[in-house]
């Protein structure tokens, strides 16, 4: 039995198949729970009550929901090219899922323990802008056009700082490997995260996943109140489902980037206490609750100034950041806290 | 077939078919859609050769950024293509010209390519010293610092040279001065007034 999945090569591709559902179903499942406590956060903030109708308390909202999307009819418009029409809602779906495959959850719990982790995450957030064009342009509708093309700039724009972030983290670590930048901020407890050594750029990284994930109070691709939904208007139907879940999807990515950059992955606050997985889901569960708060109290922004933040506030900070993170690892300032090579350097 | 064999095919024929596919698809938008698979595919040819970080900076670079460009542009181009089409016969043979003198040139090229001796000992021993994004920073930061510092200043004085030609001042629009409004004091913009119930103004 051992020797079947580790020498064949079936037994090889079993064994991976296997692993990514151990992944993907958890996480889906995550996903609906996930969408009903945003809603229902969203709620009690307005004191309203939220779903409670399907299920105890309307946790079974999201299924419910689900099933909805998946029986409707599905529209294509007239004029749409079919075949980028249908490809868009699945590039937005199949992406955020391809990079999941090298989040870890725990020390080796990873699908593919790849050098270049952290890159492969950014280029593959980066690919992610293609199913907002493909779908905006297929459809053949000036709407969803002008939806895809102002979503896409404002992608674009944020993707810059996010990737000036993480290099002042690479930097701290000398790695790009996930395990490697966790390992890195193990010490003492909460104190040696990286959230104390680059605590400016814990806040930078949060707006700027804000603004890439498209999320209030960036949601000006949606704006669902003034501007018609932007790049999904002609979509409906599973389709329209993709996008929504690809969105979630990429929201909770940006939660475990944020939990394995900052806050120390799986790493447990109090020196002494057991490290494991619970911290890492419990990291994770904050930054969504944060997120979701946000999506509750903040107006939304004008779309010039969320260009001029983005262009003119973060991309000059992040990149003094690196900089200043360049200098101070070099000369090894207050020992430690910039330059923790432990793996590589 | 081993599995990287089998993923080294799969990655080429998906390269040749997108750059086969840009060239003849009759919608831009398509063509150029065509081409991001060629890249993509070019960077899973790089992750076999065991250059992954080449291949990422390959989908940042090129997929992420430059591509995305590109698309902006033919979507927004009212160009008809279909009339560009129908003069490609005009510009065929010299076409044609250009691409038989580029395979004369690689034919030449090729045919003079010769190995250092000791080639296949160094393909065959395994990376000694590190990963391959340590071993790339060595040299381009240690040993080729000034090329790669010149490099970046041209690139710096191109893109430099592209904003002063297409900057321009206009006087008849209206700007938002981010700062007036900022600053903006409430208590000189609005009256707040405590109206009793009942009452009115």
């Amino acid at each position: 039995m051992y020797t079947f999945f580790t020498q064949t090569n079936s037994g090889q591709v079993l064994l991976i198949l296997g692993q990514c559902l151990l992944v993907l179903i958890p996480l889906l499942l995550a996903l609906a729970m996930l969408m009903y406590a945003d809603r229902k956060i969203w709620a009690a903030v307005q004191m309203r009550r939220g779903p409670n109708v399907v299920g105890p308390w309307g946790v079974l909202q999201s299924f419910a929901d689900f099933l909805k999307y998946i029986v409707k009819e599905i529209v294509v418009p007239a004029g749409a090219d079919k075949p980028v029409y249908f490809i868009a809602p699945m590039l937005s779906f199949v992406l955020p899922v391809i990079a999941w495959s090298v989040i870890p959850f725990n020390e080796g719990w990873v699908l593919s323990e790849i050098n270049v982790a952290i890159l492969f995450v950014f280029a593959v957030s980066s690919l992610e802008v293609y199913g907002v064009i493909m779908g905006g342009w297929a459809s053949n509708s000036k709407y969803p056009f002008l939806g895809s093309l102002r979503s896409a700039a404002q992608m674009i724009s944020y993707e810059v700082s996010l990737g000036l972030i993480i290099i002042g983290i690479i930097i701290s670590t000398g790695s790009m490997n996930f395990g490697a930048i966790v390992e890195a901020q193990r010490g003492a407890g909460i104190l040696s995260w990286y959230w104390v050594a680059h605590f400016p750029m814990l806040f930078l990284f949060f707006v700027s996943a804000l603004a890439e994930t498209n999320r209030p109070p960036f949601d000006l691709p949606e704006a669902e109140s003034e501007l018609v939904a932007g790049y999904q208007v002609e979509y409906s139907s599973t389709p329209f489902l993709l996008f929504m879940i690809g969105e979630l999807m990429t929201v909770v990515l940006m939660c475990a980037l944020v939990s394995l950059l900052f806050l120390g992955g799986w790493l447990s606050p109090i020196p002494g206490l057991p490290d494991g997985v619970l911290w890492m889901v419990l990291k994770m569960m904050i930054c969504f609750f944060v997120f979701a708060m946000v999506k509750a109290i903040t107006p939304r922004y004008r779309y010039d100034q969320l260009m001029r933040i983005g262009w003119k506030v973060f991309l000059p900070l992040s990149l003094g950041w690196v900089v200043l993170v360049s200098f101070l690892a070099k000369f090894e300032v207050f020992g430690s806290m910039w330059a923790r090579y432990t793996i590589g350097g | 077939m081993t599995v990287m064999v089998f993923t080294f095919y799969l990655f080429a024929v998906t390269t040749l078919l997108g750059g086969l596919m840009t060239v003849l698809s009759r919608n831009p938008v398509h063509s150029v859609l065509w081409l991001i698979l060629a890249f993509l595919s070019s960077a899973g040819l790089f992750v076999t050769l065991g250059a992954e970080f080449v291949a990422m900076l390959l989908i940042i670079v090129y997929v992420g950024a430059v591509a995305v460009l590109f698309l902006f542009v033919v979507m927004m181009l009212d160009v008809d293509f279909a009339a560009l089409k129908a003069e490609m016969s005009k510009y065929l043979p010299i076409g044609l010209l250009i691409g038989i003198v580029i395979l004369m040139q690689l034919a030449v090229a090729f045919g003079a390519w010769g190995y250092s001796p000791g080639i296949d000992e160094r393909l065959a021993a395994p990376w000694a010293v590190g990963e391959n994004t340590g071993l790339l920073g060595l040299l381009i930061y240690d040993r080729y610092f000034i090329l790669f510092q010149l490099a970046g200043l041209i690139l710096l004085v191109a893109m430099i040279g592209a904003i002063v030609l297409t900057l321009r001042h206009r006087v008849d629009v209206k700007r938002q001065n981010v700062i007036a409004q900022m600053h903006r004091d409430p208590k000189l913009a609005m009256e707040l007034k405590d109206v009793k119930p009942g009452q009115g103004l």
